[in-house]
């Protein structure tokens, strides 16, 4: 890899905002922050986690990245060039796409695996004769592990690791770079998921592919990514290198994230000392003010509902939005 | 004393237009007072199922073919709904894993509380309800008095699990059966709900059946382990033994094929091919065609349930080879 690449992220993100128009009372409308000022970039061939609790705003993140809604804010860069204009559009979805979180829904039970893992084919024209799409979505079902026998068949004939497996070879129909994983997974059996995540990592290997991997389930992230962000009600509260921040968190938040999780190891389980914490996340209408997260924080003072703390970066590499992380963190 | 639930080669199957689903396929074992008992299991392995049996709320399509359920020295099967009345929701409570659907959107939350209170204690409405707000201030629902006003789609899903095992432990049940109660929740607020079972069992002193997939919740939580694949009991035991000297196939390939803190940078090591289809079972050992070890004997014959020591079962060929081997002396082919 040339010096110069490694420098220019594949993927930049810069302040993004995604507001949602909630109607209150009858012809008010409020708007939803579900992502507000976010801003991370990845380099090619990285893994970037994603998590946070539901309704942080990581799956918005994810569509909003690929352009599926429009952001309010903000702006989205692919190879340092933005994606803005229509035809932006066009030319990044070819290079850039999804995995979806459920196998059941996003696949259309009308059409055979042929014609799903085709249409993205279909849609960008990339193929000359309807020998050589056949010959790609063969390709791409033998490159994800499905027997080439299965192609004339319906989704519905397929356990859901399987089902899985269509929806990334649709994912991968157009060669892409960069892949957003939405909760590619969580769907799935622990038997099943342990062969999808590795397929993940092996494909990323063959086609030197950059994920955007949200996922709620911190272990998988952890084993997948070579960087985790967490969000808290549309913000990024930290974000560092996935062992260290799974190691040596400096956000509250993220340190009852990470002391939640469940161990699969008794003696690790009964040593361990949760932070529980209190309460939910509030509604992103009601957002608190100053920082969002000191509602529900042990630590916070005075100062943290009068001012939102600035994502700045706290050690090389990792970053943190705490007022009072210098006070906690010693 | 007797074990509190007794449960001795459970036949529980479903009858659909493709054939007969045996779900549940010969499952045994005992619960006694005050123990957490964990069943692990993937979709389809008949976790829930053998819960549904023991409480007898099986769909319509199921029925529990054979077998023998006894709660406290009583036999369930065949006990008929007039019984089963007395004993469920009363002595025996579940709660589900969707904390969304399990609730009437209609109702409020007290009356569904109070409900399942005047049904199963001579309290009358008015101790009902104040029965109904001490149980939410026990599950850590603020201003229960307010709450118990509003309805199910006024809290979030973490709260309305809690209310949920308030509903489930208001008449002070002997067991509860906890169906994948934090699968829909959060890391957090299933640290929260868990943390919350756990001190409400030690403070009620009630039994617990936890069937979930993660191993990460049974770690937590669980004295004793069952490990269910396909219909049967492969391997049970304590929650050590399973996670520190596992003795079936299955239960190392699960242990094997989760991600943990230490596997970033590897492959994991999945379990290969698809879990079983019920309807195809094969003859031998249920787990034989996705196992790596298997034998010619695993694809011919069950293996009966061997004890390996006094807190642990199993039911795999593996056990009885390294048996015979240390017998005598030498491998064998």
């Amino acid at each position: 890899m040339k010096a110069t690449e490694r420098e220019q992220p594949l993927i930049e993100v810069r302040d993004l905002k995604e507001y949602f128009p909630v109607l209150v009372g009858m012809f008010r409308t409020k708007p939803l922050k579900a992502v507000d000022g976010v801003s991370f970039s990845i380099r090619k061939g990285e893994t970037l986690g994603l998590v946070g609790e539901s309704g942080c705003g990581k799956t918005t993140v994810g569509r909003t990245l690929l352009r599926l809604y429009k952001p309010t804010g903000g702006e989205i860069l692919y190879k340092g060039s933005p994606v803005r204009s229509k035809a932006d559009i066009t030319e990044f979805r070819k290079k850039a796409t999804m995995v979806f979180q459920d196998p059941y829904s996003s696949l259309n039970p009308r059409m055979t695996v042929s014609d799903i893992i085709g249409e993205p084919l279909d849609i960008h024209k990339s193929y000359g004769s309807p020998a050589e799409r056949q010959e790609k979505i063969l390709d791409l079902m033998n490159r994800v592990g499905l027997n080439s026998e299965h192609a004339a068949r319906y989704a519905h004939e397929f356990s859901g690791g399987q089902r899985q497996r269509i929806g990334i070879a649709r994912a991968l129909a157009l060669n892409p770079d960069f892949i957003v994983c939405d909760e590619p997974v969580s769907a799935l059996d622990v038997s099943i998921q342990a062969q999808v995540i590795n397929m993940f990592d092996e494909l990323q290997e063959q086609m030197g592919l950059t994920y955007l991997f949200i996922a709620h389930d911190i272990l998988v992230v952890r084993h997948i990514s070579d960087r985790i962000a967490v969000m808290y009600l549309g913000r990024m509260v930290e974000l560092a290198d996935a062992a260290e921040i799974y190691e040596r968190p400096l956000h509250p938040y993220t340190k009852s994230l990470m002391s939640a999780v469940p161990q699969p190891d008794p003696k690790t389980a009964r040593a361990n000392q949760r932070i529980v914490l209190t309460g939910d996340i509030p509604s992103p209408l009601n957002a608190p003010s100053g920082c969002p997260f000191r509602t529900r924080c042990a630590y916070a003072t005075e100062a943290c509902g009068a001012e939102m703390p600035e994502f700045r970066e706290v050690s090389a590499g990792h970053f943190a939005a705490c007022h009072r992380i210098d006070a906690l963190n010693d | 004393m007797s074990m509190l639930l007794e449960v001795k080669d459970l036949h529980t199957s479903f009858f659909t237009p493709a054939g007969e689903v045996k779900a549940v396929n010969g499952v045994s074992f005992n619960l006694d007072r005050r123990k957490v008992l964990g069943i692990v299991g993937e979709s389809g392995s008949g976790k829930s199922v053998t819960a549904y049996s023991i409480m007898q709320i099986l769909e319509r399509t199921g029925k529990i073919i054979s077998g023998s359920i006894r709660f406290d020295g009583q036999e369930l099967v065949n006990a008929g709904e007039k019984v089963m009345k007395t004993i469920r929701g009363n002595r025996i409570s579940i709660i589900f894993q969707d904390p969304m659907t399990s609730l009437n959107p209609t109702y409020t939350i007290g009356r569904q509380l109070m409900e399942a209170i005047l049904l199963h204690t001579n309290r009358d409405r008015q101790q009902a309800k104040e029965r109904a707000v001490e149980m939410l201030r026990l599950v850590n629902i603020n201003e229960p008095e307010k709450r118990i006003r509003q309805y199910p789609f006024e809290f979030s899903g973490g709260m309305r699990q809690r209310i949920m095992i308030a509903m489930a432990l208001a008449c002070e049940p002997d067991i509860l059966i906890a169906d994948e109660p934090t699968t829909a929740l959060d890391v957090t607020i299933q640290a929260q709900i868990l943390e919350l079972m756990k001190s409400l069992q030690e403070e009620l002193g009630m039994a617990i059946i936890m069937i979930t997939h993660d191993l990460g919740v049974v770690a937590q939580l669980c004295d004793e382990v069952i490990v269910m694949y396909a219909g049967s009991i492969c391997e049970q035991g304590t929650a050590d033994e399973i996670f520190y000297n596992p003795r079936h196939e299955y239960t190392k390939g699960l242990l094997r094929s989760i991600p943990t803190a230490g596997t970033a940078g590897t492959r994991l090591k999945p379990i290969s091919g698809t879990p079983i289809d019920l309807l195809n079972m094969p003859k031998g050992c249920p787990f034989a065609p996705r196992c790596e070890n298997a034998m010619k004997i695993c694809l011919t014959e069950r293996c009966e349930r061997k004890q390996i020591n006094k807190d642990h079962q199993a039911a795999c060929w593996m056990n009885v080879k390294a048996e015979m081997e240390a017998a005598q002396g030498g491998t064998y082919a």
